[in-house]
């Protein structure tokens, strides 16, 4: 039976000494009203392991969805020097590996093998691409023989290395991650700072975990009310309590 | 309530679980349009077609008990064709006066009620069958190959997935409200009004959760690259075994047919 193949995915020259995520000026109104990003402006370089903190309704998951055009602002961003803009999407989706916080809401497939394998397949990618980029994705995850198994059949920390996979088999240039580790017990928690550790890629991760900021990232940026507080060295910043606190943020 | 309480899969290796599900389906297809074809009252094809049903349970190593408890469910929504005892022209059998009614049940009738209980029977059972030995995965797959609508095969994807997710979450509906009904009178609980409006607000909750879940679902899809198509791998390949199967089980229906008209 043919698969029906859509047009690849557009080979895009990337330029390896620009920045891998430049926001510039970012703003978002919601329809209610509501202005969810107030100007926000943030560059991340190849390698780079950021967090983003700050309380719940600061912008975190907003800023994040806009980085590959599910949601439109004013303002630019670009990931590796490509504009996220309409004709760029399908690129920048690949380039882009967005984690969502829940995992039920990112493992949508009957099995697993069928969730890893919906990226590269949407990407246009050739059936043995798929297959291989799917054992890699899991191996890498530590979640081989996992393939056949049924999403619902797995506990939450398994859910969140498959929902981790599910865009590493897009060999992603950025993985953005919405609270990795919300929700998981201490050994499953344990275990994906661990995945998170070892993984190349650069990371932008907002979270409310602290201590796993100060153990994983060594740069973090603050978001308040849909504006950038603070961003620099983690380090610095958790010298300086009564900005956090003037945030809602706790010192781990 | 656990996903695996719902599903109907029964693992087991056997000639029939490893057939291409493409071939069960349209087996099972063709085994259903068989029995439609068949006349009323053709009690050797009917026999016949059943046969073939106990033949294939043994072959799929499927303990007999566990087909026949289960074929049982569809038989009520024959009562449907009920009427059809009254309305066939026919010998009478019975007379009832109901008022100014008078209800006539036609021997002709009642076997074609029979009949259709019959064939309804047969065909619960194969399609019992058929999910007993394919799992549901394999089974949206072998729809799409045969070119099913898409999103027909969506939906019921989804469904699958989600069907556990929703039961869960209507589950911590119900122990919240439980909780917190610790002291109501009791009056008030047994009426039917005030369980009916407690009962809607719960059902309209579950749909307002679904409708925001299937908001962030559809994002995750966008995010890896969904535009609208659904793209599939065909993880199936016939195999010379499985053309034999299909022109075996294809040749038995047929012979059941001939068989029935020619006797």
């Amino acid at each position: 039976m043919p698969i029906l193949h859509q047009d690849s995915v557009k080979k895009h020259r990337l330029k390896k000494d620009a920045s891998i995520l430049e926001v510039i000026d970012l703003r978002h109104d919601y329809p209610d009203g509501n202005q969810a990003l107030n100007g926000i402006s943030l560059k991340i370089n190849r390698g780079e392991k950021v967090a983003l903190v700050g309380p719940n309704g600061s912008g975190k998951s907003t800023l994040m969805l806009h980085t590959n055009g599910l949601l439109k602002g004013d303002g630019s961003i670009s990931i590796s020097g490509l504009d996220v803009v309409e004709e760029n999407y399908s690129t920048v989706r690949a380039l882009v590996g967005l984690v969502f916080q829940n995992p039920d809401d990112q493992l949508f497939s009957p099995t697993v093998f069928e969730d890893v394998a919906f990226g590269p397949l949407h990407m246009g990618l050739d059936e043995k691409i798929v297959k291989t980029r799917v054992q890699n994705a899991l191996k890498q995850v530590n979640m081989v023989g996992y393939a056949q198994r049924y999403s619902y059949h797995l506990s939450v920390g398994e859910k969140k290395r498959i929902a981790i996979a599910t865009v590493l088999s897009m060999e992603p240039e950025i993985l953005i991650l919405d609270e990795p580790t919300a929700g998981l017990d201490p050994r499953a928690r344990r275990s994906l700072l661990e995945l998170l550790r070892k993984l190349p890629q650069t990371m932008l991760v907002a979270t409310h975990d602290m201590l796993m900021v100060k153990e994983l990232f060594h740069r973090m940026i603050v978001l308040d009310e849909g504006l950038v507080v603070a961003d620099g060295l983690t380090k610095d910043i958790f010298k300086d309590p009564d900005l956090l606190e003037a945030h809602g943020l706790e010192m781990p | 309530m656990n996903a695996s309480s719902l599903d109907r899969y029964q693992r087991a290796e056997s000639l029939i679980h490893q057939l291409d599900p493409r071939i069960k389906i349209l087996l099972s297809m063709l085994f259903i349009l068989s029995n439609v074809l068949l006349p009323d009252g053709a009690a050797i094809g009917f026999f016949l077609s059943w046969m073939l049903i106990l033949l294939i349970n043994i072959i799929s190593k499927l303990q007999l008990s566990f087909i026949l408890k289960r074929s049982f469910i569809a038989l009520p929504f024959t009562l449907a064709a009920i009427t059809v005892i009254f309305t066939l022209p026919g010998e009478t059998i019975a007379e009832w006066e109901i008022g100014s009614w008078v209800l006539t049940a036609t021997d002709s009738g009642l076997l074609r009620f029979l009949s259709i209980l019959v064939r309804s029977w047969l065909s619960v059972q194969v399609a019992i069958l058929l999910t007993a030995t394919t799992t549901f995965p394999d089974i949206a797959h072998s729809l799409r190959h045969l070119h099913f609508p898409k999103i027909l095969i969506s939906i019921l994807s989804f469904m699958y997935r989600y069907l556990f997710v929703l039961s869960e979450e209507a589950q911590r509906l119900l122990k919240a409200r439980a909780a917190r009904a610790a002291r109501i009178p009791k009056e008030k609980a047994r009426s039917f009004l005030w369980q009916a409006k407690v009962a809607g607000n719960m059902v309209g909750q579950l749909f307002v959760r679904s409708l925001e879940r299937s908001e962030r679902v559809y994002s995750a899809m966008q995010a890896r690259g969904f535009r609208g198509q659904f793209l599939t791998l065909s993880p199936h390949h016939l195999r010379n075994k499985d053309y034999l199967i299909g022109v075996i089980g294809f040749t038995l229906l047929m012979s059941i047919q001939f068989i029935q008209f020619n006797i």
